[in-house]
């Protein structure tokens, strides 16, 4: 078996450890003794979406997010499209998630299209505007698990009719700081503004991640149990900040 | 008046009950009674301020032409302990106040924090201003990179012309960000890497300003230095590292003992008030590593465009001693220990380059803290390529407030489980980290701001090393 994950600019939005998530899924992936290809995809790469099974999107600034935007539009989009519609999974954290929205209102200059897999647009309140930072614990919609990370984003996202939120907010703001919902999930594509590194402290996701990708290739699969000591003393230590502080 | 003698006060009052080194709440009890206060005091400094800022070392960079400028006969108004908002600025300038508000001293050396800039520009009108860098850091603190640099830029386009601006050429935003001042510029940078550490021609993921600011397109390298400095240029529309006035060159490393190398100052970096000939000064300093070597470089650049003569260049960084955290040794049970403050990934890197080029198997202890002046975001220790430790480290001890994060990033990079250890309380952190020290052997310290803080509060209660408001 081979896990075969496509990371999409890892040298622009690789906002702020962005790439653990990759280390992650390489990494237990292998202690299980499945075979892992990364393929890195830059500006102006195209993408053969029969040739990658997990494509990871990272954060970045609103630079770095107008000069990915028209490159996922154009060169990569029908790929990643497609990828998705035939079960391939994509997970986009924090500017990622908001590039797979309809738009994104920057808080100054003009809008930015986004690849529209996921329904939801999100709109910046202005430079003057709080942004939305800090620890961040939510409840995962499906299975009840405790999700925890860290936000920090000036958008606020809006989610529409045909996607589902990834959770509920326990501690932090979540899409919008108003809704309680956080991140979306349509078929196998999540967005979520728990950023950089969230699949080592979420081990749980990061093999629901595995899992899903390899069954589109390989069928269903059962992924071995790690011993995740590690990982979960560092999730309850990340929630007990968020709670604190 | 009654502000000075209040903020003085409240000075010895915050040193006697051991409540801090006093060196920010006099400062801010003082601006709240005389809102004027840094403005009127910066100015009677006769041979101006300095102002020094970038994400990584602005202390020491004020350390050391401090250092410079006590060694060219001037005195020297500083704010030493890392007060670098305005109030650090008025408590230092206070402490060099006569109760009447004259001020004693030639020359101020203002570290100041990045977001400070703006306003520590409007109120101290420096003669000089040194930008080191820009890294990503805190980013929950700062919000993003560039608006940083947006504020930078409106900052420098209303300096006074007769401002000189020093800045790293080898940074391409802040390369960038420096050209918003019209007046005179003086660029520094480095012109290759030290024989002991790999070249490289990209740089590494912690990297942040790969893109050029003017267009759009990738820069390409000749030389990568440090995170996403080095030599780089934009094929598409031109844009290039500016020529460095002040060079460091025939650089060579010596672990943490320090380093050694050539400042190569071209006429273009002397002073309009100096002769403007062309220098080779060859100097060293105690403190270690490639960032350190940008900065005794800077601090150089710094002295040379205000007119420093060259002998105070060089024995002032000879002369300057590490500043608290960074590069700083004790002694603990008889045994060496280096503490080297390591707060954002770029800086973690170096800090990594250096330990393991002084030592193949080091004994380590990591101390993350996660309180505000640490960035209460962790998520920056997966840009930290702890990949580097993973066959080399001979023991690993965690600690700190994210020491669980900490051991989990280490755990990812593979480093062998057997030999990390968590240990939650410094103090046995500390211990368990000298009980796996072979003998003869150093202990490399690398901790986030706070943890350094309270690692620092801990080894001054042994006895090994001074209040940091002592030095």
């Amino acid at each position: 078996m081979e896990l075969r994950i496509c990371h999409l600019y890892p040298d622009l939005l690789n906002l702020y450890g962005d790439r653990g998530n990759v280390a992650t899924l390489v990494a237990r992936a292998r202690w299980r003794g499945i075979q892992v290809r990364v393929v890195e995809a830059r500006l102006g790469d195209a993408v053969d979406p029969e040739a990658h099974d997990l494509f990871f999107i990272g954060g970045g600034e609103d630079r770095q997010q107008r000069l990915a935007a028209p490159d996922l539009r154009r060169v990569k989009g029908d790929a990643v499209r497609a990828a998705a519609a035939d079960g391939a999974v994509v997970l986009a954290v924090c500017g990622g998630y908001q590039l797979l929205g309809h738009f994104y209102r920057p808080a100054e200059g003009p809008d930015l299209e986004g690849l529209g897999l996921l329904d939801l647009h999100t709109v910046h309140p202005g430079p003057g505007a709080r942004r939305l930072i800090g620890n961040v614990v939510i409840r995962e919609r499906t299975s009840g698990v405790r999700l925890v990370g860290f936000e920090n984003h000036g958008g606020r996202t809006y989610l529409g009719p045909q996607v589902h939120p990834l959770g509920e907010v326990l501690v932090g703001f979540g899409n919008n700081g108003t809704d309680r919902t956080e991140g979306a999930v349509w078929r196998r594509v999540y967005g979520t503004y728990l950023h950089g590194p969230l699949l080592p402290k979420n081990p749980w996701l990061a093999d629901l991640l595995i899992a899903q990708a390899l069954e589109r290739r390989y069928g269903a699969v059962t992924l071995a149990p790690l011993s995740d000591e590690e990982e979960h003393r560092a999730a309850e230590v990340a929630a007990a900040r968020a709670r604190t502080g | 008046m009654a502000a000075f003698l209040a903020a003085r006060a409240a000075a010895a009052g915050s040193r006697a009950l051991r409540v801090g080194g006093g060196t920010t709440l006099p400062g801010r009890l003082a601006m709240a009674l005389a809102p004027d206060l840094v403005p009127t005091l910066a100015r009677q400094l006769r041979r101006g301020v300095v102002l020094i800022s970038g994400t990584n070392g602005k202390t020491t960079t004020a350390r050391l032409l401090g250092g410079i400028a006590q060694a060219a006969g001037l005195r020297v108004v500083h704010n030493r302990a890392g007060a670098n908002l305005l109030s650090g600025i008025a408590a230092a300038l206070l402490a060099h106040a006569t109760a009447r508000g004259r001020v004693h001293g030639d020359l101020g050396v203002f570290e100041v924090d990045e977001a400070t800039l703006p306003a520590a520009l409007a109120a101290t009108e420096p003669r000089l201003v040194v930008l080191l860098n820009l890294f990503r850091d805190q980013l929950d603190r700062y919000g993003e990179i560039d608006l940083l640099a947006d504020r930078w830029r409106r900052a420098l386009a209303r300096l006074p012309r007769e401002a000189a601006v020093v800045y790293n050429a080898d940074d391409p935003l802040v390369a960038e960000v420096a050209q918003a001042h019209t007046g005179r510029r003086v660029a520094f940078g480095l012109d290759a890497l030290p024989e002991a550490l790999p070249s490289r021609q990209a740089p590494e993921h912690a990297a942040d300003s790969r893109y050029c600011y003017a267009c759009g397109r990738p820069y390409v390298y000749t030389l990568v230095t440090l995170g996403h400095m080095g030599h780089y240029a934009c094929t598409q529309c031109g844009t290039a590292r500016p020529a460095a006035d002040v060079r460091a060159v025939e650089v060579h490393l010596e672990g943490v003992d320090g380093a050694a190398f050539v400042v190569d100052a071209g006429p273009r970096g002397g002073s309009p008030d100096a002769p403007d000939a062309r220098a080779r000064l060859a100097v060293r300093t105690r403190l270690p590593g490639l960032y350190n070597v940008y900065d005794a470089t800077a601090a150089a650049a710094a002295a040379w465009a205000l007119g420093v003569d060259a002998t105070a260049v060089v024995r002032g960084l000879d002369e300057t001693a590490p500043a608290f955290g960074r590069g700083e040794r004790v002694v603990l049970e008889g045994r060496e220990a280096v503490m080297l403050l390591a707060k954002n990934p770029a800086g973690f890197n170096e800090v990594l380059r250096t330990v393991l080029l002084a030592d193949g198997a080091p004994v380590v202890l990591i101390a993350i803290n996660d309180l505000i002046a640490d960035g209460r975001d962790v998520s920056w220790l997966w840009d930290v390529d702890f990949e580097l430790l993973a066959d080399r480290v001979r023991a690993a001890v965690v600690t700190g407030l994210r020491g669980e994060e900490m051991a989990l990033r280490l755990k990812y990079a593979g480093v062998p489980p057997a030999r990390i250890t968590l240990e939650r309380d410094s103090a046995l952190a500390l211990t368990a980290a000298l009980r796996r020290l072979p003998a003869g052997r150093r202990l490399y310290i690398l901790p986030t701001y706070t943890a350094m803080l309270q690692l620092r509060a801990l080894l001054a209660r042994q006895g090994v090393v001074p209040g940091f408001w002592a030095q």
